[in-house]
């Protein structure tokens, strides 16, 4: 920057850095410092911080006539309820392949979008679905039942009504 | 103006300025007169801000049909549609789950031509996606993305995922079953990252298809956050990103020399007769002969390397293709209503639930395995495409159609095997089932690696490293694999769109479906 010609400086003693360099290289540090700071923090902006669902845990209570092995579905709900002899679970009706909601029948669980079909105890029998359908938690509260379609359980839990 | 004569001589001025005006600022904006001359041709051109983007002159051998087809010209013209419908579309919709639906309703029954408007955009947007295509089978078979054109083949490439994105983003809005069963599988696509996470047990501490679905979604299902995402993307966002790709596309057209032509392109064009006159109306100059040479005299009444001025021979190309593709769009609206189905039920899905057509080939493939199918394949397709440029370094053959060795013969023979092994590899599959079928506990990850879609592409793989071989030439074994993959991508798309019905089951035709 400086205008004159200099002499010809050792390697030892190099020309010092300019004041307006100096200055301007600070305030270009400053502004792309603070601008990647900001955007950095900016990057967290498409994650939700809370997620607008509505509350995945929900209180039924059976019908009287269901038989052993048909499937209970509670409107607007994407959880088969089952009872039986061991007691009462719930199965995911979510596929686990690509999120369509399956067909429970006699011989398990069907899904429309791909064909996956699932056993009667959800385990994946073909089709592309990588998993079985997950358990979901059930428990009692008074004659009510609580499911929560956000805890799974390990296939075969039953909860005694 | 002198005092002496007064106010009249003013007032007259003035008067006389008023009748000039209309001409004036017709000059004003138009510098040139009418373009009668070439110079005053090439400074319309140059002297207009929308039309300097072309060249000033135009090689005679970019103005043949059949350089281009005007699949380019095509593709942004029905982008503009696009873009012109699509503002009138925003007047009337409301991206809120349900109130999306009805305002679409009221769009197609209600609101004045707003069917009509709908329509179009819909057509343009499928026009859009069959141009674009086609556009990158053209540049790819003229061996056009060769140097120094590699850059605008990656930007092409580039323009072609922007524009499926679009379709993909528009394709949520109306918020029927179709939309809302589609976007489901669309966004658990790209959480299909899981299918390997969770069969190694590391998805609690890495799970990017986690991520990306929620960043997708905004959620964990499909509901207002997601509307709300997918309509920013699909007005703002990305046609944002396509107009700014599209600008970087058309100016290196330019700078890179204008469109790919064969090195005789001038023996094969011959003589320019009637074209318009070039340079001057009458000759300045006269030649005599010096010297009798062998092979052809000097390009007298030609223009520099053949070339003709942009306006107007250009110009009415292009506006030729513009007119062809409006009234396409237009014809195919008129008879044709873009489809809507009931108001979305996130309880029971339809069956089948389609994507649009042009994603059904890899709907095909998800259903053997949503990783593989959704983003392996897809992925190594992308990649691949961007790849030719830079692996294909010959110089045979550019410019023409199906330039290189082989030529036609191999695209044929290459045409033929990609077609018996994706009805191979698919009537197999569709016959016999695939891994998890036979082995119901088969490990995921080895579905995931073995599955019709990785085994076609294999197929297709090791079949154009043997013309690559063959032919000792990357650009034989690029025809080969692309037109290969172009097989695929039809077989696949016409099964998922014909032979696909409930629980995407095989069907020999739609009729045989099981009533519902």
């Amino acid at each position: 920057m400086s205008g004159q010609s200099q002499p010809a400086r050792s390697r030892l003693a190099p020309e010092p850095v300019p004041r307006r360099d100096l200055l301007g290289m600070a305030a270009w540090s400053a502004f792309f410092g603070s601008l990647l700071f900001a955007s950095i923090g900016m990057l967290r902006l498409p994650k939700a911080a809370v997620v607008a669902s509505r509350s995945k845990k929900f209180r039924i209570s059976l019908p009287r006539s269901l038989s052993a092995g048909e499937a209970y579905v509670p409107p607007g709900r994407n959880v088969a309820v089952f009872q039986d002899a061991g007691g009462v679970y719930a199965i995911s009706l979510v596929c686990t392949h690509l999120g369509c909601i399956v067909k429970p029948g006699p011989q398990g669980f069907e899904c429309p979008c791909h064909g996956s079909h699932f056993g009667p105890d959800g385990s994946v029998l073909g089709g592309p679905a990588p998993r079985g359908l997950p358990w979901r938690a059930v428990s009692m509260d008074g004659n009510d039942l609580i499911i929560d379609d956000d805890a799974t359980v390990p296939p075969g839990t039953k909860v005694k009504a | 103006m002198s005092t002496t004569h007064g106010d009249r001589t003013a007032l007259r001025d003035l008067w006389n300025n008023l009748r000039a005006a209309p001409r004036r600022i017709a000059a004003a904006a138009f510098r040139t007169g009418a373009p009668v001359t070439d110079r005053a041709r090439s400074s319309f051109v140059f002297g207009n801000v929308f039309l300097h983007i072309h060249p000033v002159r135009t090689h005679r051998w970019s103005l043949r049909w059949t350089t281009t087809l005007g699949l380019g010209v095509a593709a942004a013209a029905a982008f503009i549609i696009t873009l012109v419908t699509g503002v009138l579309l925003m007047f009337y919709y409301k991206p809120y789950p349900d109130v999306a639906y009805h305002s679409i309703k009221d769009i197609h029954y209600v609101v004045p031509t707003g069917r009509f408007i709908r329509n179009l955009h819909r057509w343009a947007a499928n026009v859009m996606v069959i141009a674009v295509l086609a556009h990158m089978a053209r540049v790819f078979y003229t061996a056009a993305y060769r140097p120094p054109r590699e850059f605008n083949w990656l930007i092409g490439l580039a323009l072609l995922v922007v524009t499926l994105a679009l379709s993909f983003t528009g394709y949520l809005l109306p918020w029927d079953q179709l939309a809302y069963w589609a976007i489901t599988i669309g966004a658990n696509i790209a959480q299909s990252p899981r299918e390997l996470t969770d069969a190694l047990g590391i998805t609690h501490v890495f799970d990017p298809g986690g991520f990306l679905r929620e960043l997708l979604l905004g959620s964990d299902t499909v509901g207002e956050e997601a509307l709300i995402r997918f309509y920013v993307l699909h007005v703002m966002i990305l046609p944002l990103a396509l107009l700014a790709l599209l600008a970087v596309h058309f100016w290196r057209i330019r700078k890179d020399g204008g469109l790919a032509r064969p090195a005789d392109a001038d023996q094969r064009l011959g003589n320019a007769a009637g074209i318009s006159p070039v340079f001057t109306a009458g000759p300045v100059k006269t030649y005599h002969l010096a010297a009798v040479v062998e092979g052809r005299t000097p390009a007298v009444g030609q223009g520099p390397e053949n070339t003709v001025p942009s306006m107007p021979h250009l110009f009415i190309a292009e506006c030729a293709v513009l007119m062809l593709t409006v009234f396409i769009c237009l014809a195919l609206s008129l008879v044709s209503d873009a489809p809507l189905k009931e108001l979305a039920n996130p309880n029971v899905p339809e069956n089948p639930a389609k994507a649009p057509w042009y994603f059904l080939g890899l709907q095909e493939l998800v259903s053997y395995s949503a990783l593989a199918g959704g983003m392996i394949v897809p992925g190594i397709v992308v990649l691949g495409l961007g790849l030719i440029p830079f692996l294909d370094r010959e110089h045979a053959g550019s410019g023409t159609w199906f330039g290189g060795p082989g030529g036609g013969r191999l695209v044929l023979g290459s045409a033929v095997f990609g077609l018996a092994a994706v009805l191979a590899v698919e009537a197999f599959a569709i016959r016999f089932g695939w891994l998890r079928q036979w082995y119901a506990h088969m490990p995921q990850p080895v579905i995931t690696a073995i599955n019709p879609g990785t085994v076609i592409a294999l197929i297709y793989a090791v079949y154009s490293l043997r013309v690559v071989k063959h032919y000792a030439s990357a650009r034989a074994g690029a025809v080969a694999l692309f037109t290969c993959f172009v097989c695929g991508f039809v077989v696949l798309t016409v099964i998922g769109v014909h032979f696909r019905g409930p629980n995407w089951a095989f069907y020999w035709s739609p009729a045989e479906w099981p009533g519902h």
